[in-house]
C-alpha cells in the first residue's frame, strides 16, 4: 500500500471533508478538522450532532464513507483493520465515560495492562503504572480493584491507562460525563494537567462548557458540520494557547 | 449599593479605622479592583450622617490622625436585612442577547453567526477564568466559579436558541 507524506510541519491529526452514515442517518457531513501537535481541543455540540462520529473517525475506530484521515503524515483512512488497530494500541490512549476498566483486577493492574498487551515486560510497566497512578494522587489505591473505586478515582485510573504507553494523541468521549461537577473538574485537570507535561495531544468530546474552558480551544459540531467560531472570530487571534 | 454594605458588614465583626477596612475589602471583594480611600472615606462620612456608624475621635497613629469607625444598631439592622434578601435574579445578560438575535433576524442579519460569536467570546472568558483558578486562592476560585457558572447559563441559553432559530426567524418575520 503506498502512503502518502504530508507536508512538513503540519497538523497532527487531520479530517479533510469526511463523511459517515448511519443506514440512512448522515451522522457527518463533509466534516472537517485539524489538530496541532501538544493541542488540548474540545469537540462540544447538541446530542446527536455527530461529535463522537467524528472522534471515532478521527481515532480510526470508524472509517468515513468519503473523505481523508491523517495522522501523522499518513492516510489513517487508508490503512488496514490491523494496522489501525495496532496504531490505537500504541499511538493513542482512550477515555471513556465509563466501562472501560476491567473491575476484577487493581489499578495497577489495569493501568500497565497496555503495556503488558504491547509485550513490555512485567517490571518497568508497573514502575511507569505506579508513577502514573502517583502523579494522578492514587497511589494509595494501586493495589485496590478498580470496582471498589468511586467514579472519580476509576476516571483517573482510565486516564493513567490512556497515558501509560506514552501515546501521542488521548481521545476522551464525555470523560466526566458520569461525574458530579467538582469531581468533573479535578479529573479534567489532572487530565490536561499531565496531558501538557507529557507533550501529548488531547481531544475531548463533551456538552459541558466547564469541561471545553481547560482545553487551548473549542469546535462546535452541528447536523454533521464542524464550526469553528474563531475561524470568524475578529478577537481570537492569537488567542488559542 | 454593595461597598458600604459591604463596609457596614465588616464593621459589624469589629470596629475597625478607615485603613483597615479597605485592606480587609480589598482582599475579600476587590480581586484586581481595589477601593480608593477616597471613596472609603465618602462612603464611611455617609453612613455616619445616617446613622449607621459612628466615628471616634480622631488618634494619632504612624500617619495621618485616624478614626476608629463602629457600627451602629440602625447599621446592624440594614446589615441583617440585606443578608436575608435574596439577589434578584435577574436575567441581565440574556435580555440583551435576545433583543440582539431578534433584531438580526428582523433585519435579515446572520443570527447564527452572532450567536456562534457570542458563544466564542463566553468561551474565551471562561477559560481566562478556568485559568485563574488554576493554582489560584481559595476566594479567586470561588468567585472564577460563580463567573464560570453564570456564563455557562448564558451558553446554554445559546445552545437552546441557536436550536430553535429557525422558527424564531419564522415567527419574527410575520407581518
Amino acid at each position: 500500500m503506498t502512503v502518502d507524506a504530508l507536508p512538513v510541519p503540519g497538523p497532527l491529526l487531520e479530517a479533510r471533508s469526511i463523511d459517515r452514515s448511519y443506514g440512512r442517518t448522515q451522522a457527518l457531513r463533509a466534516a472537517s478538522l485539524a489538530v496541532t501537535a501538544g493541542e488540548v481541543l474540545a469537540i462540544m455540540g447538541p446530542s446527536g450532532s455527530g461529535k463522537s462520529t467524528l472522534l471515532h473517525c478521527l481515532a480510526g475506530i470508524f472509517t468515513p464513507d468519503a473523505g481523508e484521515v491523517w495522522f501523522d503524515g499518513r492516510r489513517l483512512d487508508l490503512l488496514s483493520d490491523a494496522r489501525r488497530s495496532e496504531l490505537r494500541r500504541t499511538a493513542f490512549g482512550f477515555v471513556f465515560q465509563f466501562g472501560q476498566l476491567v473491575p476484577e483486577l487493581t489499578a495497577a493492574d489495569n493501568v500497565a495492562l497496555p503495556l503488558l498487551l504491547g509485550k513490555a515486560r512485567r517490571k518497568p510497566a508497573y514502575r511507569r503504572a505506579a508513577e502514573l497512578l502517583r502523579r494522578l494522587e492514587l497511589a494509595e489505591l494501586s493495589g485496590r480493584r478498580t470496582g471498589e473505586l468511586s467514579g472519580g478515582q476509576a476516571q483517573r485510573v482510565a486516564i493513567a491507562r490512556a497515558l501509560v504507553t506514552r501515546p501521542k494523541v488521548i481521545f476522551a468521549d464525555e470523560p466526566t460525563g458520569a461525574l458530579d461537577s467538582l469531581t468533573g473538574e479535578k479529573v479534567m485537570e489532572l487530565l490536561v494537567g499531565l496531558a501538557r507535561q507529557e507533550g501529548t495531544t488531547v481531544i475531548v468530546v463533551t456538552h459541558d462548557a466547564r469541561v471545553a474552558a481547560c482545553a487551548d480551544r473549542e469546535v462546535m459540531v452541528r447536523d454533521g458540520k464542524v464550526t469553528d467560531p474563531y475561524a470568524t472570530d475578529p478577537y481570537a487571534a492569537g488567542a488559542v494557547r | 449599593m454593595t461597598v458600604p454594605l459591604a463596609l457596614l458588614g465588616l464593621l459589624d465583626r469589629e470596629p475597625s479605622y478607615g485603613y483597615d477596612l479597605k485592606r480587609a475589602y480589598d482582599t475579600y471583594f476587590g480581586r484586581g479592583r481595589p477601593l480608593p480611600f477616597g471613596q472609603v472615606y465618602s462612603t464611611l462620612g455617609r453612613l455616619a450622617r445616617d446613622g449607621k456608624v459612628t466615628a471616634g475621635q480622631s488618634e494619632p497613629g504612624d500617619g495621618p490622625d485616624r478614626k476608629r469607625y463602629a457600627i451602629t444598631t440602625l447599621g446592624k439592622q440594614e446589615v441583617e436585612a440585606w443578608l436575608a434578601e435574596p439577589v434578584a435574579a435577574e436575567p441581565f445578560l440574556q435580555t440583551v442577547l435576545f433583543t440582539k438575535v431578534v433584531l438580526a433576524l428582523m433585519l435579515g442579519h446572520d443570527a447564527q453567526g452572532y450567536l456562534d460569536t457570542q458563544r466564542a467570546t463566553h468561551m474565551r472568558r471562561m477559560r481566562e477564568l478556568s485559568e485563574i483558578k488554576r493554582g489560584g486562592a481559595l476566594v479567586d476560585t470561588l468567585l472564577a466559579d460563580h463567573a464560570l457558572f453564570h456564563l455557562e447559563a448564558d451558553l446554554r441559553w445559546i445552545d437552546v436558541t441557536t436550536a430553535r432559530l429557525g422558527a424564531l426567524a419564522e415567527m419574527v418575520r410575520q407581518p
